[in-house]
């Protein structure tokens, strides 16, 4: 780790003008992103301004939604009563990211903003265009298995990897943020940018931009939702494909579809051909089945992670099936 | 209220099994190097320092983390427990008993953390089938494969709490 100086912020303003007026000075969160980061060396931050005791850890649930301090915690949130019934998918998104330990740890802000598992992204030895800007990307060729086959570009396919941002895209989530020209708020699935030729913009962010909530629409189609992940292991691992599914129906009928997929593609990624393909049918098998075969259409596999292209409309069909209740 | 100026060296006190001691240390320096190599603390292991193993895991304030994965100077005034707190009055906690009693190891590298996480899954209730157990506890690994008795031991910790 190169030397860095520390402080920790009483008032979010004050924080937010000193990241933005210094060169190389970052936020820390939960720090369970940041310190892999440090470690490794792929990060050299000249200071570290720490956030957690800014008063944004709240977690709201009302009649219209939710609303996540950017500082409450993987586990309380995945714990809360509240959002395991309003929002099943957030919950379980959750409580299949990372172990028990980090999710008392890491925070909703931080959990979105973690970086790619790109194994060239995280060892420095190696070139990589987004970590290092015109290098190359060796996993273009390389060892490739867990990048994405959606949303790349001949720079970069790294996959995002969290899982809580997929089910948010899916419910068309927003992001709250706070910077040096005042507050916004954005939809979650505008939050990251796919890397074209510029890989390592990640996100929309500017520097010093604070992001202070998530608020999450509740609906039938979030109270009636699932998110399966699939993974080399039973738990504590990152996914290969997971599908964060919802669905309103009524009378038989299929009246709402919420589709967004993880571990395949660059962003969040949201499929609404797929959610069309559901939307005015009668919930069936079939009709699960033929729009969830779709869910590859455009894909782009290079090599190792071609296997993805079969398991993607396998992982939504099987998601949509448990949340139809015809598992 | 202005930012404090941020600093290199950081002056804090950790509160550590119940005692407070004041500290001066590089930014830089993990929870886990400031127990270990500052506090001579060195119950609680280093395996990967990548939030990866387990081997690290502590309470705060009553709940585990991964001292790796977090800075000294992000703990000032959290109460940190390590396996060295556990025991009390020269008794063993009952799930370092039931480790025992179960010979939950074999080389003993990862178990103050597989010890630590079990005390915080039996406070968090997570105990209800050996699967619930082998999910929650999923953050600590052990190379040399004795999750059997580890699951074993902790059913027994649970069972005897119940
Ligand atoms: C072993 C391990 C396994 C994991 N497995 C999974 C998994 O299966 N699924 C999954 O989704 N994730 C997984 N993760 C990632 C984990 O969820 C993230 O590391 C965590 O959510 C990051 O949150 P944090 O608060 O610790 O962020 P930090 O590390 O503190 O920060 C991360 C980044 O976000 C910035 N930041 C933090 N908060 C804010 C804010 N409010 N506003 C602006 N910027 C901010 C920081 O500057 C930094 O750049 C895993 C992590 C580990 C260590
Ligand atoms: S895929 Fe992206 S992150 Fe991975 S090596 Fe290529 S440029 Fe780097
Ligand atoms: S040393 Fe902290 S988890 Fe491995
Ligand atoms: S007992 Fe050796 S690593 Fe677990």
């Amino acid at each position: 780790m190169v030397p860095f100086a520390y402080a920790a912020a009483a008032s979010a303003p004050a924080a937010i003008r000193h990241v933005a007026q210094r060169r190389d000075a970052e936020f820390i969160a939960g720090g369970t992103d940041m310190l892999q980061l440090l470690q490794d060396g792929v990060r050299s931050p000249s200071e570290l301004i720490d956030i957690n005791r800014l008063p944004m850890t709240a977690i709201e649930v009302g009649p219209k939604g939710a609303r996540l301090g950017a500082l409450a915690r993987m586990a309380d949130v995945a714990d809360d009563p509240r959002i395991r019934a309003e929002f099943p998918m957030v919950a379980e998104a959750l409580l299949a990211s990372a172990s028990p330990q980090v999710r008392n740890m890491a925070s909703i802000g931080g959990n979105l903003l973690q970086r790619t598992r790109c194994l060239y992204f995280r060892d420095v030895a190696t070139p990589c265009n987004r970590r290092a800007p015109g290098t190359g990307c060796p996993a273009l060729d390389g060892e490739n298995r867990l990048n994405a086959i959606l949303g790349g570009s001949v720079h970069c396919i790294a996959t995002y990897p969290g899982d809580l941002a997929v089910a948010l895209v899916a419910l068309d989530a927003d992001v709250h943020i706070d910077g040096t020209r005042g507050e916004r708020t954005i939809p979650v699935e505008r939050l990251h940018r796919v890397p074209g030729d510029a890989p390592h913009l990640e996100t929309v962010l500017e520097p010093g931009d604070l992001i202070t909530a998530v608020t999450i629409p509740a609906g039938a189609a979030a109270r009636r939702s699932h998110y399966l992940k699939v993974r080399d292991r039973a738990s504590f691992e990152f996914a290969l494909a997971s599908a964060a599914v919802g669905l309103e129906v009524d009378g038989g009928t299929i009246r709402a579809a919420r589709v967004a997929v993880g571990g395949v593609a660059t962003v969040p990624w949201r499929l609404r051909h797929v959610e069309e393909a559901l939307v005015g049918r009668p919930l069936s098998a079939d009709v699960i089945h033929e729009a969830a075969r779709t869910s590859s259409d455009g894909a782009e596999p290079r090599g190792r992670n071609a296997f993805k292209v079969a398991l993607l409309p396998r992982t939504v069909e099987r998601a949509l099936r448990t949340v139809g209740g015809l598992a | 209220m202005e930012l404090p100026r941020p600093r290199r060296d950081i002056e804090l006190t950790l509160r550590v099994n119940g005692a407070e001691r004041p500290l001066t240390l590089d930014a830089r320096t993990t929870l886990l190097d400031a127990l270990r190599d500052h506090l001579h603390l060195t119950g609680t292991k280093k395996g990967c320092e990548l939030g990866q193993c387990g081997a690290c895991t502590v309470l705060r304030d009553g709940r585990r983390i991964k001292a790796c994965l977090t800075l000294a100077a992000m703990q000032a005034g959290a109460e940190i427990v390590t396996i060295e707190g556990l025991a009390a009055d020269g008794a063993l906690h009952p799930v370092q008993a039931a480790f025992v009693e179960h010979d939950g190891l074999q080389c003993g590298y990862c178990t103050p953390g597989q010890i630590m996480s079990a005390v915080a899954l039996l406070r968090e209730g997570r105990t209800g089938s050996d699967d619930e157990i082998r999910e929650f506890m999923s953050g600590n690994l052990c190379r040399c494969g004795a999750y059997t008795n580890i699951v074993a031991a902790i059913r027994q910790a649970a069972d005897r709490a119940a």
